[in-house]
Formats: structure tokens, C-alpha cells, sequence
């Protein structure tokens, strides 16, 4: 399952740390930042909802980039 | 500018208003120090906070941490040594700050610019009310089947047909086609459009979401998100070159100095220390991972502005190592509409000719009977025919004006034991026959579309070295019309699995890093636009079967864009390189004269702010492409 969250962050170098730091998050298949657009393009293990595992990205990605945010 | 972006602009000025003073007063010893301490915290106090975050949650390798390391050593260098140039540390401070508040400016301006360019759409529509009034609304809360009103010099806000109205439509930001198109009720016009001189009122067909303009939007704004082999290479680049450059500063803060202690007896620890922290401010790889990306979404907007849609990064990558280019005859280099290109009569006047072949084909719907039934263009009177008899494979039998008419090819006139003339020319012949007399023949041809021949010599001038036409048609047609246009490599006769098979022997023949392009009208050759590396259709947004197997979709169905989409990848990927491989440079080069304590921090800050702020006003050429 695919899904698409805006995002806010002030520099590439913080939405490439971003993308790797969810890429790492359990039931996070694939992630592609895309600072362009301010977008986050999260691909989901089958059988997982997104809103179980959305929260854990969104800590994760506080922990690595503090100033950036995800509109989740 | 955005608030955040003022605040800090606000407290650059003021910092150098700062430095400037105290540059002027020349205050020494404590005071000295505490003033400096203040600019020095007013500039940095966000960074250094940044940095201890970074620190609690275990990332070392924060481009702030690094900056934080390196400006609180050069000032407690300054309290060490006692030389009271605390200037430095500021400077850097100062310098990362400008190249932060520059980043976010430029991308998101850049980013505003393109998606105005892209941005298509209009905010309204003159949604019209039961009542007959008309009330403009959101195009989203628009219902299918609705009616809505487009003035002159409006947008069409969303897809439908024309109930009332005539007028011209001006299609240039859809398809990059100049010359407008007049259009009438139960017309199609599609959002995006601009209506140019009359009041139009138009059935809504579909939703705003899945109209014309909103799709070409979403297709772009999302295509930067595949990303590129260079944009992969970056990434991977960024994850070492931080730790790397870190490794390279402790080294050269420890081993130089401890060679010269052990070979001289005394070490210089504090100049090798100072040029080590030189080396943290250059270790953020920011120039290169803001401006490849930056320069594909700059690419993929200038080249939806001229009506060419890349689907991805990725392919405008491939596009640009285009060595083989397949291109579909038929709707690709042809217009796909045959026409009569010569009536040869015999003993009967061309225009009966014409009349006799166009009504004994009246039933007809085949493309040559229609061809035949255009270039008579007078009236065809259906009682003046009858008993007609299609022959599948030769031709058709009827009996018009109580004649016995034959239009067909030459087995049939074999058939009916009539002599016909022999014909040499590359186009399907229709021979006619009246009462068993043959009396002459009619030559239906496709035409080539006027831009093709040049489109063929600007592929090869961009570096195309083979170009091959697959064609269904005989034999002699497609080398008659591949002579034309200049194509040496001819494959005809062809069905559609034909097509697939070819396409993969091209596919294994090509060279390492080379790709093969095929572009096709993307009505029957879905197989092939997604079995090639690029799969290029023309013809615009209107079948999403095209959208769907294709990479790259050219809103006007003009050979010549393919020659420009190929031009375009080339010159995008040329700054690609130009960005990568000058960061690189710069970098490398502030290295080596830092170690060697030729350049010192505020130079290396300078260099490396610099360097961003070149590639990214580069990156932006992308959006903009010379046409020659």
C-alpha cells in the first residue's frame, strides 16, 4: 500500500537524512523524500495499516531531523 | 520571502552591522571577548541547539554538530592563543547561515516558478445554476454532467463538450501547439485551454481531479519522485562523504603533529587542530544534494511547459544515452490518414472515375474507402447503388447506375479476367473496372508529416546513431517513405507481435549504457512502448492506455518533439555532470589547501556557500532550454 504525506523540510541534505531514517522503519518497504515538492511517498509491507506504522516514522524522522515535519 | 526567511535575513544584517562595529571600536581584552561571545551566540545560538539535539539522539554526524565543533574550536583557539581573532568563528557561522537562507530561497522560488509554469489549472469555474444564474466555485465541487461557462480570456476549468458557443481555443499550454483551434458546439475541449474570443458553455464530462490539466500536473510535480541513477549516486555519495571528510579532519589533527614530535622533538598541535576544524565546515555535501534534484524538477518543468511530459527522472536520465531510436511509422512519421495522391483513368473522364469507385465503396468504412469517398467530395447517392458485394481480401462489387462496378487490387481484376495496368509506385492501388472494361486505377497513399524529415536529421544531430522504422505496410511503401526521410533500417511487413520480437534483438544488439527509444502513437503498441527503455507516446493525454505503458508522452503528435525531448534530456543531464563534477572539485580542492594551511575557515565556508549558491543558479538553466 501506497500513500503520500506533504512534509515540511529546509534543506535536501535533511530530506535525504529523512528518507533514510524511514527506510529503516519497521513495516516501511520503500520511502522516497522528494524535497521538491515537500512530499513523502511511503510504500507499506503488505498486510500493515499505514496508521500503525506512520507514528513510529514520524518519531523516527523527529529524532534524525528535528526541524523538519510530517503532516500526518 | 516566508517569515522564518525574514527573521533570518534580519539577523544577518544585524550580525554584520555587529562585526562591523566592533571591526571600528577595536575593544580588547574581556570586553572584547563578551562582544564577540554575544555575535557569536546571536548567529550560531539556533545551530548550537540543533547540534545537542543532534548529540542526544546519536547522530555525530549532523551537519550542524560538525559546524557547532568546528566555530566553538575556533573560538577557544582564539581565547588559547590569545590572538583575539574570535572574527573567524562568526564569520563561518555567519557565512552557513546566508547559504541556509539562500538554499530555501532559491528552491523555493525555483519551485514556485515551475509549478506556476505547470500549474495549468484554474482556481474557478462559472459553474451555471438551474435557474440560469452562474456562480463561480471551486472546479472540485463541479459535478459530471454540470454546465459551465467559459468566457474569452478564461481558462477551461475542467474537460467537456461545447453545448453552445463557437470559438477559438489557444491549446499552448497543453501541447505547445502556437496555432489555435477553432472549435464549435459538440466539440471537445479539454481544461487548460484558453478560450479566446467567444462566451462557451460546455457539459462537464468528468471530475476535476481526473480532467486534462490536473493529470499533466500530477504527472510531473510526481515524476521528480523517481528518481535518477545520478540522484542514487548522490544519495550513496552523501552517506560517506560526511563520516569520510570527519575521518580525514581527526586525522590530520592527530598524525601530522605526532610525526613532528617524534621526528622533531616539538609539534605545532594547535595549527594542525585549527586546520582539522577547517576541514568540519567543508564536510556538508549540501551543494551536490540540492542541485541534482533541483535540476531534473527544473528539466521535467521546462519540458511540460513545451509540451513534452516526462514521467520520471529516471527516464530524462535514459533519454539523455539515447543511441537507438524505433519509431513507429504509421501516427508516428505518417499523419495515418491515407489520401488519394493520383487518379490515373483510362478512356473515362477522372472525376466519373472518382464518383463510380466512391459510391461502389459507399457502405464502406475502411480507411481507403473513405479515402476515395474525401477526394470525390461531391455527394454519394445511395439509391444509385446496389447489390454490393465486399470481396475480403480483394475488393468490392456493386452495381451503380445499373453498371457493374469493380474497385479493387490487382488479384481481383485477375479474377475477373480484366487486363490492368501495372503500377510500380509505393501506395496501395485500387484498380476500377466498369462492365468488365478496366478503366484505370486510383493510387491511396499516407502521408509523411511535413516535419519528419527534419526531426529525422535533428535526432542524428543530437548523437542518435541508428534510427529504425517498423512498419506494418508492404514492402515498397516503407522504403519509398523511409528514403524520403533519410532512415536506412527498415523493418516491414510487420504485425503487431512482429513489432515486440524486433524491438528485442534491438534491445540485445545495443551497447553497454546505451538505450533504445521507441516512440509510437500509443494506440496498438503498448507492448513495445513498455518493452523499450524509453517508451515515448504521441498524441497527448488523451488515451490513458498511452499514459499508462508510456515514459515520456508528447502532448502534440510532431516527430520534432522527440529530436527536442532528446535535446532537452541532453542539456539537463549536461548540468547534472557540470554540478557534480564542480562541487566535487571545489571540495577536494579546499581540502588539500586547508591541510596544507593555505586556506583558512572562513575562505573554505566561503568557497563551499559559494559553490551551492553557482549550482544552484545553474540548476535553474534547466528550466530554460536554447532552441537551435
Amino acid at each position: 500500500m501506497k500513500k503520500t504525506y506533504p512534509i515540511d523540510v529546509d534543506c535536501a541534505n535533511c530530506a535525504l537524512l529523512m528518507e533514510m531514517t524511514a527506510a529503516k522503519v519497521e513495516g516501511v518497504e520503500s520511502v522516497i523524500v522528494n524535497y521538491m515538492i515537500q512530499k513523502m511517498i511511503i510504500n507499506f509491507q503488505p498486510g500493515l495499516k499505514p496508521d500503525d506504522v506512520m507514528p513510529k516514522v514520524v518519531k523516527a524522522c523527529r529524532k534524525a531531523v528535528p526541524d523538519g515535519t510530517i503532516d500526518y | 520571502m516566508n517569515k522564518k526567511q525574514k527573521t533570518m535575513l534580519l539577523r544577518i544584517l544585524i550580525t554584520v552591522a555587529m562585526l562591523i562595529a566592533l571591526a571600528l571600536l577595536r575593544p580588547e581584552g574581556a570586553v572584547r571577548l563578551a562582544a564577540y561571545l554575544v555575535a557569536y551566540l546571536f548567529i550560531g545560538h539556533d545551530i548550537l541547539k540543533k547540534a545537542w539535539k543532534g548529540i542526544k539522539n546519536g547522530n555525530v554526524f549532523s551537519e550542524t554538530f560538525l559546524m557547532g565543533i568546528a566555530t566553538v574550536g575556533a573560538f577557544l583557539l582564539a581565547i588559547l592563543t590569545k590572538n583575539g581573532d574570535y572574527f573567524e568563528a562568526i564569520a563561518v557561522l555567519l557565512f552557513y547561515q546566508v547559504g541556509e537562507l539562500f538554499e530555501s530561497w532559491a528552491v523555493g522560488k525555483s519551485r514556485k516558478n515551475i509549478t506556476a509554469l505547470m500549474d495549468i489549472r484554474p482556481d474557478t469555474a462559472n459553474l451555471e445554476k438551474e435557474d440560469g444564474n452562474v456562480e463561480e466555485v471551486d472546479p472540485d465541487e463541479v459535478e459530471v454532467g454540470s454546465i459551465i461557462q467559459v468566457q474569452p480570456g478564461e481558462k477551461v476549468a475542467i474537460d467537456g463538450v461545447i453545448l453552445s458557443g463557437t470559438s477559438s481555443m489557444n491549446t499552448a499550454a497543453l501541447t505547445g501547439e502556437s496555432l489555435p483551434r477553432d472549435v464549435q458546439p459538440g466539440d471537445r475541449v479539454q481544461s487548460g485551454e484558453v478560450n479566446m474570443t467567444g462566451l462557451l458553455r460546455v457539459r462537464t464530462t468528468v471530475p476535476a481531479g481526473e480532467s486534462t490539466a490536473a493529470k499533466i500536473l500530477d504527472l510531473v510535480e510526481n515524476a521528480t519522485s523517481r528518481k535518477s541513477r545520478s540522484e542514487h549516486f548522490i544519495a550513496r555519495f552523501a552517506r560517506v562523504y560526511t563520516p569520510l571528510v570527519c575521518c580525514l579532519a581527526l586525522a590530520v589533527a592527530v598524525l601530522p603533529p605526532l610525526f613532528t614530535l617524534i621526528f622533531t622533538g616539538s609539534a605545532d598541535f594547535l595549527s594542525w587542530l585549527y586546520r582539522a576544524l577547517t576541514f568540519l565546515v567543508i564536510s556538508c555535501p549540501c551543494a551536490l544534494v540540492i542541485s541534482v534534484p533541483l535540476t531534473f524538477f527544473a528539466a521535467i518543468g521546462g519540458a511540460s511547459r513545451e509540451g513534452v511530459l516526462v514521467k520520471g527522472s529516471n527516464y530524462l536520465e535514459a533519454m539523455a544515452n539515447t543511441d537507438t531510436v524505433v519509431l513507429d511509422k504509421t501516427g508516428t512519421l505518417t499523419k495515418g490518414e491515407f489520401e488519394v495522391t493520383r487518379v490515373q483513368p483510362n478512356n473515362i473522364e477522372e472525376r466519373e472515375l472518382l464518383r463510380l469507385a466512391a459510391h461502389a465503396e459507399c457502405a464502406s468504412s475502411h480507411p481507403i474507402s473513405r479515402s476515395l469517398q474525401k477526394a470525390y467530395g461531391g455527394e454519394i447517392d445511395r439509391s444509385l447503388v446496389e447489390n454490393i458485394r465486399e470481396e475480403s481480401g480483394f475488393g468490392v462489387l456493386a452495381r451503380v447506375e445499373g453498371r457493374e462496378v469493380a474497385v479493387g487490387n490487382h488479384k481481383l481484376m485477375e479474377k475477373l479476367g480484366v487486363t490492368a495496368s501495372s503500377v510500380t509506385e509505393a501506395a496501395t492501388v485500387a484498380h476500377v473496372a466498369v462492365d468488365g472494361a478496366y478503366t484505370g486505377c486510383i493510387l491511396i497513399a499516407d502521408t509523411v508529416k511535413p516535419t519528419a524529415k527534419e526531426a529525422i536529421r535533428q535526432m542524428r544531430q543530437a548523437g542518435v546513431s541508428n534510427i529504425v522504422m517498423l512498419t506494418g505496410d508492404r514492402r515498397e511503401t516503407a522504403l519509398k517513405i523511409a528514403d524520403e526521410l533519410g532512415i536506412t533500417q527498415v523493418e516491414s511487413q510487420l504485425l503487431p507481435a512482429d513489432k515486440v520480437e524486433k524491438l528485442e534483438k534491438l534491445l540485445k544488439e545495443k551497447k553497454k549504457g546505451s538505450q533504445v527509444l521507441f516512440a509510437g502513437d500509443g494506440i496498438n503498441d503498448a507492448p513495445v512502448l513498455t518493452q523499450a527503455d524509453i517508451g515515448v507516446a504521441m498524441g497527448g493525454v488523451g488515451s490513458d492506455a498511452a499514459i499508462e505503458a508510456a515514459d515520456v508522452v508528447l502532448m502534440r503528435d510532431d516527430p520534432m518533439h522527440i529530436a527536442r525531448a532528446i535535446h532537452m534530456a541532453r542539456h539537463c543531464m549536461a548540468i547534472v555532470w557540470q554540478n557534480i563534477v564542480f562541487s566535487l572539485v571545489i571540495k577536494v580542492l579546499f581540502l588539500l589547501l586547508s591541510s596544507l594551511g593555505l586556506a583558512n575557515m572562513g575562505l573554505a565556508i566561503f568557497a563551499d556557500v559559494g559553490v551551492m549558491v553557482l549550482a544552484v543558479l545553474n540548476a535553474t538553466r534547466a528550466l530554460h532550454n536554447r532552441k537551435d
